[in-house]
């Protein structure tokens, strides 16, 4: 079922954010639409994949993704990008000079905040690239608002020829609400590429004329900033403290201080300072809600008014009703209720990698190895910095293993001189930005290990599919890149690139510990898929025989969720000392009899048992 | 239609199955002529770790979100969850607790302890607590992922319309995408209505009377 594609005009729809942006691309007509997954954004073009009528795609990365729909602007269609906050960092590239040579066909970025980093590296305010990149900014507070300000937005980008940015954050993007579906599809015929040097090329001579026009464009933007309906106040009865607000920030204002005035800004920027200034005038004090950092805050203060924010409100995080009421409630001079409950004292969860998960193995591998520096990127494997394996020792951004271990190489200090360094990267990560690292390390004439953890997925998103899976967006087979080829055409000696399958264990240890000896860089590409998805085969779940497990500990060290303790003893070894048995047993519903485990038992406890199992009910045992 | 915002805290952990009952309950409401908005806190939650689901349904529901001490029903998928989550719970809430113990690793390794008596502690909290083996009537009906259903069931004489309803749309939408699993579902909503009805008492004195 799928709301997005089935919704009817003039219905009641139960929406994601993502999903109301999808269908109002769709019916602003859309052309091109193109991301790299991203949480909390990557449901955007999962949703706009369901429409034939547009051109949808993962790009590469989200620079590809911007710079596909620029060139589908140029040609006069419309045009979508859709990526998470950092995913901005990598577009900018684009986006700051499009946003001077300007806009044909309605350009709108979409960008999703990680407000209260509940998947991600960072918490960074996008609101700032439209500053810095004088763009216009709406923000959508709920999937209806989504819905609406996507159409709107495409028209706004048209009549100004200026990209757009649609900055939502997770609390609109996997939030759940309901949406009134209003229009159908309007479609529009791209106009062709009008070729035009002097707008297009984007020399110094060129680029220079076009400056004035931005800025005047700036100040047009200014001027609608302040009659758009967008932007409205709502009077209150307790006019005691007024507040401007923008984006989800309002939802939890609304809930908190029902009777206050809020002038809520959904074209935030450029910010309706007139507006602000008159709608300050009509209250005692005025308070900018705003997540996450102080912009509105420091334009309206920098233009006179008085203005409290960040003094009470906290400069990171949600400012659920939960963090509004405390900071807000002194100022009125009225006690706010403490929770009734204090809270309770719960082991936590971690997210741990999944039963038969290919990074186990070799991450297994860089555990028990001494002496290595591991590089780490973002992707599942960046959970190898956890408990059990403790075996990643860095993270930063898309690609940067292998150029921070050449750096690292280059850079080793005297207590590192015994050290290797590994890079591990994933097959996704590598395509979107660490060929440019390993090029640069094989032509600089670095010595890194790299571990291309080659899962045929963007797994943490969710299983997306990327140049190296076979298929495309739709599921559609699509040409796979060969990594292999691909590292030998960067440089890599031949000899120095490995296939190795990750659940092989014995193998996985002895290439590592040979592999990071060497004078001279390898690769080597682990080849079986993730466990979640389709492509990887599900088997019988192995058991341990209580009798025969010894108590040794060897397969909870593998970190596999399905594997856990049964019982605890503590014994006297020979040599006086006690020591402590950590006896295992399988979760049969978790284990999918990938038999990575079964290397680590020497007295040969895990076994496959009799096929009948399958189709009992088996229970999850209540654990010693 | 009351005219107050009803607040549904579904909680458990990654994969089973709690965001698809906050689903239905978003949806069921939506259908009865509710405004509705249901948020998660999932982060990385397909590996296992806490999720918790929030549906708030009402005449107008403004933030997605419940705050401590405001939810009105707690849906626990598993036990310890549903401790987690209590002090989100009114002073006067239900919880409808599924007495599954998933321990995680880094208890299964003996860095944390698990409760040892979880519904007691819920119980001694003041709170009306219904607690039951979701998974021992599922594998009485043959099929773990029955859990979901059986949990909506158990809850569905704590909701602002008939228990019918939401039955019907559960089973309408398994008649409509997977026909063979409707009839068990249908049967699995009745037995987790009936075990609903259950409450557990506690023989220690409330903590917040």
């Amino acid at each position: 079922m799928n709301a997005v594609v089935n919704a009817q005009i003039e219905s009641r729809h139960l929406l994601s954010g993502n999903e109301a942006v999808a269908r109002a691309a769709w019916e602003a007509g859309v052309r091109v639409a193109a991301a790299y997954p991203g949480t909390p954004a990557t449901e955007i073009l999962e949703n706009l994949a369901l429409y034939p009528d547009i051109h949808s795609e993962w790009s590469v990365n989200e620079k590809v993704a911007v710079e596909v729909a620029i060139g589908a602007s140029l040609a006069g269609s419309r045009a979508l990008a859709a990526m998470k906050h950092v995913g901005m960092n990598v577009a900018s590239d684009a986006f700051m000079t499009q946003s001077l040579a300007g806009v044909v066909g309605g350009l709108i970025i979409v960008v999703a905040d990680d407000v209260g980093l509940s998947s991600s590296q960072n918490e960074q305010d996008s609101r700032y690239w439209g500053r810095f990149g004088h763009m216009p900014i709406l923000e959508p507070a709920d999937s209806q608002e989504a819905y609406q300000m996507v159409k709107r937005a495409f028209a706004l980008s048209e009549e100004y020829e200026t990209p757009v940015i649609v900055r939502m954050t997770t609390r609109v993007c996997h939030v759940k609400a309901m949406v009134i579906i209003e229009g159908d599809r309007i479609e529009r015929h791209a106009a062709g590429f009008q070729k035009n040097p002097q707008r297009w090329v984007m020399t110094p001579a060129n680029a220079k004329p076009r400056l004035p026009v931005m800025h005047e464009r700036d100040r047009k933007l200014r001027e609608l900033s302040e009659t758009i309906d967008l932007n409205a106040a709502s009077t209150g009865s307790d006019r005691r403290i007024g507040f401007v607000t923008s984006g989800p920030a309002f939802m939890h204002l609304r809930e908190t201080f029902p009777n206050a005035p809020v002038l809520k800004l959904g074209f935030s920027h450029p910010a309706p300072l007139d507006k602000i200034r008159d709608f300050a005038a009509q209250v005692d004090t005025l308070v900018v809600v705003e997540e996450t950092e102080p912009l509105l805050e420091t334009e309206i203060r920098a233009a006179g008014l008085a203005v409290r924010g960040k003094d009470i409100l906290p400069r990171f995080g949600e400012l659920a009703p939960s963090v509004l009421r405390p900071a807000i409630k002194p100022l009125l001079g009225e006690p706010y209720p403490v929770p009734a409950r204090s809270q309770t004292d719960i082991f936590p969860r971690p997210p741990t990698m999944c039963a038969s998960c290919p990074h186990l193995g070799p991450y297994f591998a860089l555990s028990h190895i001494r002496n290595l520096n591991i590089i780490g990127d973002i992707g599942c494997y960046t959970l190898g910095a956890g408990h059990p394996w403790n075996a990643l020792d860095t993270c930063i951004s898309m690609g940067a293993s292998l150029s921070m271990a050449h750096g690292m190489d280059k850079g080793r200090g005297e207590s590192d001189a015994k050290k290797s360094i590994v890079a591990v990267i994933g097959d996704s990560t590598f395509l979107h930005m660490g060929m440019q690292g390993l090029l640069n390390m094989i032509y600089n004439r670095g010595n890194i290990t790299v571990l291309l953890l080659d899962n045929r997925s963007v797994g943490m998103t969710g299983g997306q599919e990327n140049p190296g899976t076979g298929q495309d967006l739709h599921g559609l087979p699509a040409p796979r890149v060969d990594f292999a080829k691909l590292v030998e055409a960067l440089g890599v000696r031949p000899e120095r690139i490995r296939l190795v399958d990750p659940y092989e264990l014995p193998t996985m240890v002895k290439l590592v510990r040979e592999e990071t000896k060497m004078a001279e860089p390898s690769v080597n590409i682990t080849n079986r898929p993730c466990s979640l998805t389709d492509r990887f085969e599900h088997l019988k779940p192995y058991t341990v025989i209580d009798d025969k497990c010894t108590g040794c500990g060897n397969c909870i060290d593998l970190g596999c969720p399905a594997i856990f303790v049964a019982r605890r003893e503590t014994v006297t070894a020979k040599n006086g000392k006690s020591k402590e048995l950590v006896f295992a047993r399988i979760d049969n519903n978790a284990c999918t009899g990938c038999h990575m485990c079964v290397e680590t038992c020497a007295p040969e406890a895990i076994i496959q048992p009799q096929p009948q199992l399958k189709d009992r009910v088996i229970r999850i045992q209540p654990h010693a | 239609m009351p005219e107050s915002v009803l607040n549904i805290l579904v909680v458990g952990i990654g994969g089973q199955g709690v965001m698809t009952a906050a689903e239905m309950l978003a949806r069921t409401a939506l259908s009865q002529g509710y405004d509705v908005k249901k948020t998660e806190v999932a982060g990385m939650a397909q590996r296992g770790g806490v999720v918790s689901s929030h549906v708030r349904f009402g005449p107008k529901v403004y933030s997605p979100q419940i705050n401590p001490g405001e939810a009105d029903l707690l849906i626990g998928f598993e036990v310890a969850e549903s401790l987690r989550w209590l002090p989100y719970l009114r002073l006067t809430g239900v919880a409808m607790v599924n007495t599954l113990r998933i321990a995680p690793p880094v208890v299964s390794v003996g860095l944390y302890d698990y409760p040892a008596d979880p519904i007691g502690e819920l119980a001694a909290a003041g709170i009306e607590v219904h607690a039951f083996d979701a998974g021992a009537i599922a594998g009485e009906l043959g099929n773990l992922k029955l859990v979901n259903t059986i949990m909506l069931g158990a809850i569905s004489d704590h909701l602002p319309f008939p228990a019918e309803i939401l039955k019907a749309n559960i089973v309408e939408g398994f008649r409509a995408y997977k026909p063979k699993l409707a009839d068990i579902n249908a049967q699995a909503f009745d037995a987790g209505r009936e075990a609903g009805h259950v409450k557990t008492l506690s023989d220690r004195p409330a903590a917040n009377a």
